[in-house]
């Protein structure tokens, strides 16, 4: 029997979460600690599998003895430390992140726990007005660029979907601008560097380089950006065409774990397959092998099993 | 390696090593999610090394590329052993306790001198200098390769040399250092694994010298295994064109197109007095078939078992109803033998799999249940408590002499240029191999679109292109000893003048295999695809004294 060499066991840290006293690995952070206590903590920008960027501040939690709030993804805990995750004031602070985000954004393609927050945190994202159409084309706004000020209506990120190629389409009307598609796209695990965010304020948007057509940008098709969305605005093309016509049933949809069929690495596939048709392609953030990751031909490979002559 | 047909090490270790060497592996493109585990380790502080005739996608992460000549591999192999042994970063310790025949391994490389390899490698003396230094000096090295090895008519010889250094330095047996053959095909591993080589039995093991595994066949099956090897493919075509062989039975290959010197292979295919074809898809072989058997895709539409590189087995499940009369591979294999007379009875997967567990000791605690709730096993795998392997050899660290058993053995080699000769009539290289989005003979990646797929082209050097007066996309004449081709030209910066590139991906368009030589490694039966000579003829009359287009083709 072969073994790696085990690392020194972690020293346990001992912090307390609503009260109640919490032992962790040192090197954890306040999200492991909520987590192990089993308490919910919302999250938008964060993955096991990628490190934390803070973008989101939908995890915030109160620390004794700190100014501000703390983002529990990324802040690891010290011995001692006191944590409350809801407080008014934490509460608040969820509650109009979800504000803000949901009243820019359409998020009804999002994970079903973004709508358990909102709901959770008495978040009205109408409160600031009905949404307003687009002043200006977002790709289009020039650095330091502001409009008016809009007060009768809320901002929102409208804009025309991205269909650009025929792997997966790009709907930035649902972004939140949550950097993970760019994080995987870079250091994290693809390192293309196919897309970056551009723009200040509320001009920011996820773009290729010069905003060119993905075809012309550095993009390879892993599709490893639309595995990390969590609002649905990278999407196959497939699902994006069965949406809009209203044939995409996910209650009726079979998820099937399998081997690429195509180099010898061996990468777990997910196969979502909805009436004998594979309609979108994942693969498991846990497994060793993959981490979520793919390739152009495990990612979007799969037609050749359904290409069948008579058919479609 | 050392009597284990599968790679030593596993994925995870090329992000915990200090140095890692991509050999003849283009991984960025051809094994991309390998190629993630490579850059976590190169951005923990690894140094990357990659040795291809071109400057690959991979090559442009590297530390250092060498832009090897095609087919100079053991001259550059052994040029670094000399280096090393002559630095004194052998690792004699090591080397007396766990190895034979140093003395003469020392001996053969004495004449590689780093000029004479610069000579014979085209890459500069100090750049092999620093690899050899950089690769015995590191705590932990992964030395990886592909098909740049694998694909020449001395593929065994190139191998041997690798392991050489490996052995040379102890970069084997250890957590970080290994030896690690990237398979090309999702289950070319456990194939072998498997028995499906001329000279195995189920569990790797030797069908004429294992007279254990031999003796647990016979008792399982009712009849005795066959006493010889097989042939392997390259075999059996030289077999048809003896006429000794004239019937066969193939099953998900398509031979007609991925075999070198197509001509000649679709000639012995077509002479055949019998052919079967069992396919998923209707290929060039199964045109030439008396009897076509559909068969239904093993990934997506039965259940089973693959075997990746890092010898991890995984469950294959079936996630789609198969079209019309596909039917499982196990299922056919079953009712032919019915109708020849034997009664298989009418066995699931899990059951074929578990007759497997019983003949190969390798397997034996490998149930699909602990399949399924582990994500897969690396063999040996002895028992059901056994966690898998997750890297071979370390019995050659033991310090019981009883426990690190027979001595992993030097096997000089010496540098032998390819086949098929560059001459004044054939003065560029042509060399083969895949792209990112496109795989083999296209078959499977030819079902979906990609933004990144171009068609073929014959890739040659800016330089080149500018010598030989041919603009970039303009169709071109190539010959080779075995064939002509027409082709369209693509300026490509990551060639150097006197080196082309194509792939095999599009054989209904370009017929890649028409030019490539048929010379095969006696080991391996693997053809030297890697390495032809041709002429690139701008578009005119056609050529004198050369073979017509199509080859010998019937």
């Amino acid at each position: 029997m072969t073994a790696r060499p085990l690392p020194i066991p972690p020293r346990l840290v001992t912090c307390s979460v609503d009260g109640a006293p919490v032992a962790v690995p040192q090197g954890s952070t306040l999200l492991d600690a909520c987590r192990q206590a089993g308490i919910d903590t919302p999250t938008l920008c964060y993955l096991e599998t990628l490190a934390p960027v803070n973008a989101c501040r939908v995890c915030v939690v109160e620390v004794e003895g700190s100014r501000t709030l703390v983002p529990a993804c990324s802040r690891p805990v010290e011995p001692g430390m006191a944590v409350r995750t809801d407080t008014e004031r934490v509460r608040l602070s969820r509650r109009l992140v979800l504000e803000l985000l949901a009243s820019s954004v359409t998020l009804d393609r999002a994970a079903p726990e973004l709508r358990r927050w909102i709901e959770r945190y008495g978040a009205d994202p109408g409160r600031f007005g009905p949404p307003l159409p687009p002043t200006h084309p977002r790709d289009a706004a020039a650095p330091g660029h502001h409009g008016a000020v809009l007060v009768d209506g809320a901002e929102a990120c409208h804009q025309p979907v991205k269909d650009d190629n025929p792997n997966y389409v790009r709907d930035y009307a649902r972004c939140i601008l949550c950097y993970k598609c760019v994080e995987a796209c870079g250091t994290e695990a693809q390192n293309t560097f196919a897309i970056a965010v551009a723009g200040r304020g509320f001009a920011a948007r996820i773009s290729t380089e010069y905003d060119v057509p993905l075809p012309d940008s550095a993009c390879v098709y892993c599709g490893n950006c639309i595995e990390v969305c969590p609002t649905g605005a990278l999407a196959f093309r497939g699902e994006h065409r069965m949406r809009g016509e209203g044939t995409w049933a996910e209650e009726r949809q079979v998820v099937t774990t399998t081997i690429c069929p195509y180099c010898g690495v061996g990468c777990n596939l997910e196969l979502h397959v909805q009436d004998n048709a594979v309609v979108r392609v994942t693969s498991p953030l846990g497994h060793e092998v993959t981490r979520g990751n793919l390739c152009v031909k495990g990612r979007f490979g799969f037609q050749f099993v359904q290409n069948r002559p008579g058919e479609g | 390696m050392f009597g284990a047909g599968g790679g030593t090490s596993s994925y995870e270790e090329a992000e915990a090593c200090d140095c890692v060497i991509l050999w003849g592996s283009n991984a960025r493109e051809t094994h991309p999610i390998f190629f993630h585990h490579v850059l976590r380790g190169v951005r923990r502080g690894a140094r990357l090394y990659v040795v291809d005739p071109r400057r690959t996608a991979s090559a442009q992460w590297a530390d250092l590329w060498l832009g090897i000549e095609v087919g100079s591999d053991i001259a550059l192999a052994n040029a670094m052993a000399r280096e090393i042994i002559r630095a004194g970063l052998a690792n004699h310790a090591f080397i007396a306790r766990a190895t034979s025949g140093f003395d003469a391994y020392a001996a053969a490389v004495e004449p590689y001198t780093l000029a004479r390899a610069a000579g014979d490698t085209g890459v500069p003396a100090e750049a092999i200098r620093e690899l050899a230094h950089a690769y015995a000096r590191a705590d932990r090295a992964q030395l990886c390769w592909t098909l740049g090895i694998t694909e020449h008519h001395n593929a065994t010889d190139n191998v041997l040399a690798l392991i050489n250094l490996a052995l040379l330095t102890g970069h084997v047996g250890r957590y970080g250092s290994g030896l690690c053959p990237l398979r090309g095909q999702n289950n070319v591993q456990g194939g072998g694994d498997m028995g499906a080589i001329p000279n195995k039995l189920p569990g790797f093991q030797d069908v004429e010298t294992d007279a254990l595994a031999r003796a647990r066949c016979a008792e399982l099956w009712g009849v005795e295994p066959p006493p010889t090897r097989g042939w392997h493919l390259s075999e059996m075509l030289e077999a048809m064109d003896r006429g000794e062989l004239t019937c066969a039975y193939v099953i998900g290959e398509n031979p007609a197109q991925s075999e070198a010197d197509q001509g000649h292979a679709i000639a012995c295919l077509a002479g055949l007095d019998h052919l079967v074809v069992q396919d998923i898809f209707l290929t060039r072989t199964a045109e030439l078939a008396h009897v076509v058997l559909p068969a239904s895709a093993s990934w997506a539409e039965s259940e089973g078992t693959v075997t990746s590189s890092e010898r991890r087995v995984q469950r294959v499940r079936r996630a789609l109803d198969p079209p019309g009369s596909a039917r499982d591979d196990i299922e056919i294999l079953c009712e032919l033998a019915r109708r020849l007379g034997c009664d298989l009875g009418d066995p699931r997967p899990e059951a074929v799999w578990d007759e497997l567990r019983r003949l190969s000791p390798m397997h034996r605690g490998m149930s699909y249940q602990r399949l399924d709730q582990l994500g897969g096993l690396r063999w040996p795998c002895p028992d059901d408590a056994h966690p898998g392997t997750m890297f071979l050899h370390e019995r050659l660290w033991a310090d019981d002499p009883a426990e690190r058993g027979a001595a992993a053995p030097f096997t000089p080699v010496d540098f032998e240029p390819p086949v098929d000769v560059c001459t004044a009539e054939f003065p560029i290289r042509l060399t083969t191999g895949r792209r990112l989005d496109s795989f083999n003979t296209g078959v499977q990646t030819g079902g979906y679109t990609s933004p990144l797929r171009r068609g073929e082209s014959l890739d040659l050097a800016p330089e080149e292109c500018a010598r030989l007066g041919i603009r970039d996309g303009e169709r071109v004449r190539v010959v080779s000893r075995r064939g002509v081709l027409e082709v369209p030209v693509r300026a490509d910066p990551i060639l150097r003048p006197g080196l082309a590139f194509m792939t095999l991906h599009f054989p209904d368009e370009v017929a890649t295999n028409q030019l490539t030589i048929d010379a095969t490694d006696p080991k391996s039966g693997t053809a030297e695809f890697k390495a032809t000579a041709i002429r690139v003829e701008r578009l005119g009359p056609a050529p004198q004294g050369a073979p017509a287009a199509g080859g010998e083709a019937g």
